[in-house]
C-alpha cells in the first residue's frame, strides 16, 4: 500500500525596513543610490567606529510584533554574529538570539478547509550585509549601501502543510508588513526574502523527517514552485529507500529545481556572543501601549468591517481590504457620495473593482498615482444613482475624469450630458410625439403594443438625447393610457 | 636615563604660560626635540611635528589674550589605537601599517576643543595585546631607566613619554592593566577610570566590555585635568554614561581603605610586598582609616579575564579581512581574508584570536564564555560587597618592578604578570596606578587603589593628596 505523506514546513522571512536611515549609523537606507555611496566609518566597519541603535528599527519591530499578536519583551538584547565574507565588513552581523524582542505569535490564514493559525515563533531585530557583485568578468565587486540596513526576521513554527499554505502565510506576512508601513513588500527587489525549512513525513507519524533548508525564494511564485519541487524530490527519495541529507539548497529559478547549496559539514559555526557595544534594548509598557495605538486596522479586520459597514460581498471586502491605500480610496470615495447607502457603495465598489483596478494594471501604477480622485469616483456614482447621467454616459466620460481635475458633475454641465428628467417637458415632448404619429398610435390601442418602443425612442430622439429613458417610459404609458379610441 | 623632575607638570606650566613667563611653542619644541633625542626608546609610531608646531603658537596668542581654555597649551600623546584624523592608525600592526583613520575619536575631538596639541601617536603591543610593549610591529618599546627591560604595556610608548618628559600627559587603553602596568613600571602616574565614564567612540576595540581608554601623567592633578575634559556621556557610545552618576563624598573627614592579606600578594617580588606595607603606613600618615579585608576569588580572574578579553577580540578584529582598507596579501590567492590575515597579524594577536573563536565555538560556550560571564558577575559581587565597608581597596600593580626584554617567553606566564590589574577592567571600577618608591636597582613601584563604581573624582582626589608632598 503506498504511504501517504504529510509535509512540514516554517518559513524564515527577513523584511527590510523602510526607517530614513540605517540600523546603527546616520547613514540613508534608500534603495537605487550609486555603488557605496551611503556609508561612513560605522557601516564600513572602520577601526574605533561604535553602533548606536535607531530607536525606530526597535518601534517597526515591536509594531510588527503587535499585528501578529506576539508577545514583546520588556528587555532584549543583541547579539553577533560572527561569520567571514566580503560584504559584511565588521566581519559580524549584529542580531539577535537568546532573547529576541517578539515571541509567540500568529497568523491566521483562509484555506480551503477554513481559518488556521500558523504559529510565529519570534521576530527578531538585524541589519543586513552589504552586497556581492561576482557575474563580472573582474574580480568580486562589493557594494556597501545595504550593509546596515534594518531588518526583522520572522520566523514561523512549523505550522505549514502544502506550498499554497505557505503562499497564503506570507501573502498574508507582506500584507501586514506593507499595511503597518514598514517595509515595501517588493520580493523582486530582495526588501522581502524567504527561506524555507522542508521536510515530509509518513501521515500519522509525531516524528518530523529530516528537514532541508531552501533559499533564494525571491518571488511568490518561486516559494511554492520550490516548496512542491522540494516536496516532491524528499518523497521520490524516501520512497527509493533513501535518507534525506540535511543539505541547504537553493532554488534555481531556471533549470526549475532545487540544488545542493551547502553541506551539513559546512554549516557555519556562527559564534554567538552578547553585543558588548550596544545596551540592553528596554521596551516600556508606555512604549507598546503607544505603538498599539498607532498601528491601523489591519486587514482581516478590515474585510470584516467592510462587509458590515457597507454590506459589501466577502469577494469586494477582500480585494478592496488586500491594499490599505485602495481600502482608503474605496472609503473616502464612500465619504464623498451625496446619497450615501449600500446600493451606491456596491456602485462604488463596482467601480473600484472593474475601472480602477483595470487602469492601475494597464497602466502599472498604484492607487495613489491615479489620476482619478475619491471625490471625483464618488461624484460619478451619484449622478449615475440620481439618474443624472446613464451608466453608458458614465463609461464614456470616465477617461476625461482621468484626465481632468473636474468632478463628473462639472463635466456632465459643461458637455449638457445630464439626463432630462424635467416631468413637464417630457409630457409636452410625449404628446407631440403622440400627435405626429397617430396611426401607429392607433395600431397600439388595436393591440401592438411594441409599438410603445418605438414611440418612446422618438421621444429621446426629440429630446436629442437628454432625455431620461426610464421617466419617458412611465409618462408614456400614461398618456397612451389616456387615448380612447372612439 | 634618570626621569626627570616629576613636578614638570602640566599644571605647573599653565601657571608660567599664563604669566608670560614660558611659551608654549618652546615647550613644544622642547617636547620635540626630546622625542627626537630618545628616539632609541621607540616610544612613537608618528610625530606630528608641523600642526603641533603651529597650534603652540595658537595657543601662546590665547594666553597673551587671556582666552584660554582649559587645557590649552597642554602637549599629548595618544596610544596608536585612538583614531585622530592627522595621522595614520596602526594600532602597532602590520595589518594596519597604512591605515589613515577618517575621523576623530571622541576624546581626541574634545582634547583639541579645550585648546591640548596632539604631539604624536605611541608604540605598543599590537592592538594592545600584551604587557611588555615588546609585540609591536614597529619594534619593542624601551624603558628609559634601563633601556634592556620593557616598559610594561600595552601602552608602553605613553608611559614611556611621559616617564621621559616627551610630552605633559599621554592616553593609553586598559582592557587588563594596559595603562597601570607600564604606569608602574616607568614611575608615572596610571588612571583607568570606571567603565562607559570615557567615550569609546574612536579606541580601536580590543575586548569591548573591558576597555577603557586611561590616563598617563606626571602628577594626578594633571590626570584629573584630562579627565574632567574627556570625561561624560557621547551619544556615538551607548556604554558611555553621564558624569555626576554619583554624588561625590568628598565633605568626609577620612576615607576607609582596605589592604589585603599577606597571602594575597604573596607570588610579588619582596621589594613589591615591602613598599606594599610602607604604603599603608603611608596612607596612615596622612589619616586615611585602614582595615583588612578581603576578595575571595582571585583565582578565577585570570581566566575570566582570557576567555571573555578574548572572545570578544575574535571578533573585533574580524574587521581587518583586507577588503576595504589595510594593507591586503596577495590578491590572486583563492582565499584572500585568511592570506591577509595570516601575514597581517603577529603570533601573540593570532593566539588570542584563536583562543576567543575557541571559547566561543559550539561545544565549548558554556563550558567558558559562559561560565566566565558568571564568574565576572561573582567577581564584581565580591567587590561591591567590599567597597560596603571601605572607600578603595589598595594593592600592588604588578607583582613585579620591570623585566628584563625577552625575560618572559612563555604566553601565561605573561598574561599572569596582569594579576593586580585584571579585575578593575571585570568589576568596570576604576583604578589608579601611583608611583611608590623604588627596587634596589632603582626601579620604580606602582602601588595601586581602586575604587567603587563611578568613584573616580573622589579616587582622583584622594590619590592626589597622598602624593603630593
Ligand atoms: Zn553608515
Amino acid at each position: 500500500m503506498p504511504v501517504d505523506y504529510e509535509p512540514i514546513i516554517g518559513l524564515e522571512v527577513h523584511a527590510q525596513l523602510k526607517t530614513a536611515s540605517k540600523a546603527f549609523c546616520a547613514c540613508p537606507a534608500t534603495f537605487g543610490s550609486r555603488p557605496n555611496v551611503n556609508t561612513c566609518p560605522i557601516c564600513l566597519g572602520h577601526p574605533g567606529a561604535l553602533p548606536v541603535l535607531n530607536s525606530n528599527l526597535v518601534n517597526y519591530a515591536v509594531k510588527m510584533g503587535l499585528a501578529t499578536n506576539c508577545s514583546i519583551r520588556g528587555t532584549s538584547t543583541f547579539s553577533r554574529k560572527n561569520y567571514f565574507y566580503p560584504d559584511l565588513p565588521k566581519g559580524y552581523q549584529i542580531s539577535q538570539y537568546a532573547d529576541p524582542i517578539c515571541h509567540d505569535g500568529y497568523l491566521t490564514i483562509e484555506t480551503l478547509e477554513g481559518e488556521k493559525h500558523v504559529g510565529l515563533t519570534r521576530i527578531h531585530m538585524e541589519e543586513d550585509s552589504g552586497k556581492s557583485i561576482h557575474d563580472l568578468d573582474v574580480d568580486t565587486l562589493v557594494d556597501l549601501n545595504r550593509s546596515g540596513v534594518p531588518l526583522v526576521e520572522i520566523v514561523s513554527e512549523p505550522d505549514i502543510r502544502s506550498a499554497k499554505e505557505a503562499y497564503l502565510y506570507l501573502q498574508q506576512l507582506r500584507q501586514i508588513l506593507i499595511y503597518l508601513d514598514i517595509c515595501d513588500g517588493n520580493m523582486e527587489e530582495g526588501s522581502l526574502r524567504c527561506d524555507a525549512n522542508i521536510s515530509v513525513r509518513p501521515k500519522g507519524t509525531a516524528e518530523f523527517g529530516i528537514k532541508t533548508e531552501v533559499k533564494n525564494l525571491n518571488s511568490f511564485r518561486n516559494v511554492e514552485k520550490a516548496i512542491e519541487y522540494e516536496i516532491l524530490r524528499q518523497i521520490h527519495v524516501l520512497e527509493s529507500g533513501d535518507t534525506v541529507v540535511q543539505h541547504t539548497m537553493m532554488w534555481d529559478a531556471s533549470a526549475q529545481q532545487t540544488r545542493i547549496m551547502r553541506t551539513k559539514e559546512h554549516v557555519h559555526d556562527y559564534r554567538y556572543f552578547p553585543e558588548p557595544d550596544l545596551v540592553p534594548v528596554v521596551v516600556t509598557s508606555n512604549t507598546i501601549d503607544e505603538l498599539r495605538s498607532e498601528l491601523p486596522e489591519l486587514p482581516s479586520a478590515k474585510k470584516k468591517r467592510f462587509m458590515e459597514q457597507y454590506g459589501l460581498p466577502a469577494y469586494d471586502s477582500e480585494i478592496l481590504s488586500a491594499d490599505r491605500n485602495l481600502a482608503n480610496y474605496f472609503e473616502s470615495a464612500c465619504e464623498s457620495l451625496r446619497s450615501p447607502g449600500k446600493s451606491s457603495y456596491k456602485l462604488v465598489s463596482n467601480w473600484i473593482m472593474t475601472e480602477h483596478l483595470r487602469i492601475m494594471s494597464d497602466m502599472k501604477i498604484s492607487v495613489s498615482e491615479l489620476r482619478i480622485t475619491p471625490k471625483q469616483t464618488g461624484s460619478l456614482v451619484d449622478a449615475v444613482a440620481d439618474g443624472t447621467i446613464s451608466n453608458k454616459v458614465a463609461k464614456e466620460i470616465f477617461p476625461e475624469l482621468l484626465a481632468s481635475d473636474r468632478t463628473a458633475t462639472q463635466l456632465i454641465q459643461e458637455r449638457g450630458l445630464s439626463q432630462m428628467s424635467d416631468e413637464i417637458v417630457i409630457r409636452n415632448l410625449v404628446r407631440e410625439v403622440l400627435e405626429k404619429h397617430a396611426d401607429n398610435v392607433r395600431k397600439y390601442k388595436q393591440g401592438k403594443t411594441n409599438l410603445k418602443g418605438f414611440l418612446v425612442g422618438q421621444v429621446i430622439k426629440e429630446s436629442g438625447g437628454t432625455a431620461n429613458p426610464a421617466m419617458v417610459n412611465v409618462v408614456m404609458q400614461e398618456e397612451l393610457d389616456l387615448i380612447s379610441m372612439d | 636615563m634618570t626621569l626627570p623632575d616629576s613636578k614638570l607638570t602640566f599644571t605647573a606650566d599653565r601657571e608660567l604660560f599664563a604669566s608670560g613667563s614660558a611659551r608654549v611653542a618652546d615647550r613644544a619644541a622642547e617636547f620635540l626635540q626630546r622625542i627626537d633625542q630618545y628616539s632609541d626608546l621607540n616610544a612613537f609610531i608618528s610625530v606630528s611635528e608641523h600642526a603641533f608646531g603651529s597650534l603652540a603658537s595658537d595657543s601662546d596668542e590665547r594666553y597673551t589674550s587671556g582666552l584660554q581654555r582649559p587645557l590649552e597649551g597642554l602637549a599629548i600623546a595618544l596610544k596608536d589605537n585612538i583614531s585622530f584624523k592627522g595621522l595614520r592608525l596602526t594600532c602597532a600592526s602590520r595589518i594596519l601599517e597604512t591605515f589613515e583613520p577618517v575621523f576623530n575619536a571622541t576624546v581626541v575631538e574634545r582634547l583639541l576643543n579645550s585648546g591640548a596639541l596632539i604631539i604624536g601617536k605611541t608604540n605598543m603591543d599590537e592592538f594592545a595585546m600584551g604587557s611588555s610593549s615588546e609585540h609591536s610591529y614597529f619594534g619593542p618599546v624601551k624603558n628609559p631607566l634601563d633601556p634592556q627591560r620593557v616598559p610594561g604595556g600595552s601602552s608602553g610608548g605613553s608611559a614611556v613619554a611621559v616617564a621621559a618628559r616627551m610630552c605633559h600627559v599621554a592616553l593609553g587603553s586598559d582592557t587588563g592593566g594596559s595603562v597601570r602596568q607600564p604606569a608602574a613600571f616607568c614611575g608615572v602616574v596610571g588612571f583607568k577610570p570606571s567603565y562607559g565614564r570615557i567615550s569609546r567612540y574612536g579606541l580601536v576595540a580590543f575586548a569591548s566590555s573591558l576597555d577603557q581608554i586611561g590616563i598617563f601623567a606626571r602628577s594626578v592633578d594633571d590626570a584629573a585635568l584630562v579627565f574632567d575634559v574627556i570625561k561624560g556621556h557621547d551619544p556615538m557610545d551607548s556604554t558611555s554614561v553621564a558624569t555626576d552618576t554619583r554624588q561625590s563624598t568628598t565633605q568626609r573627614k577620612g576615607y576607609r581603605v582596605g589592604f589585603l592579606s599577606d597571602e594575597f600578594i604573596d607570588g610579588c617580588d619582596e621589594s613589591v610586598r615591602s613598599a606594599y606595607a610602607l604604603f599603608r603606613e603611608h596612607l596612615i600618615s596622612r589619616g586615611a582609616e585602614v582595615s583588612d579585608v578581603s576578595l575571595p576569588n582571585k583565582q578565577t580572574w585570570i581566566p575570566t579575564y582570557f576567555i571573555l578579553a578574548t572572545a570578544e577580540a575574535s571578533s573585533n578584529l574580524a574587521r581587518y579581512d583586507g577588503v576595504r582598507y589595510g594593507v591586503r596579501a596577495d590578491d590572486t590567492s583563492s582565499d584572500m581574508i585568511t592570506a591577509t590575515r595570516t601575514a597581517g597579524f603577529g603570533k601573540e594577536v593570532q593566539r588570542r584570536i584563536m583562543l576567543g573563536t575557541y571559547v566561543l565555538s559550539s561545544g565549548y560556550y558554556d563550558a567558558y564564555y559562559k561560565k566566565a560571564q558568571q564568574t565576572r558577575r561573582l567577581i564584581a559581587e565580591a567587590y561591591a560587597e567590599v567597597f560596603n565597608k571601605v572607600d578603595f581597596i589598595a594593592m600592588p600593580t604588578a607583582p613585579t618592578t620591570a623585566f628584563q626584554r625577552g625575560e618572559i617567553t612563555d604566553p601565561v606566564q605573561m598574561w599572569l604578570s596582569d594579576l593586580y590589574t585584571v579585575s578593575a577592567n571585570i568589576a568596570g571600577i576604576p583604578a589608579i596606578s601611583l608611583p611608590f618608591g623604588t627596587d634596589s636597582s632603582g626601579l620604580p613601584i606602582g602601588m595601586q587603589l581602586q575604587g567603587a563604581m563611578f568613584s573616580d573624582e573622589d579616587l582622583l582626589q584622594f590619590s592626589g593628596k597622598l602624593i603630593s608632598a
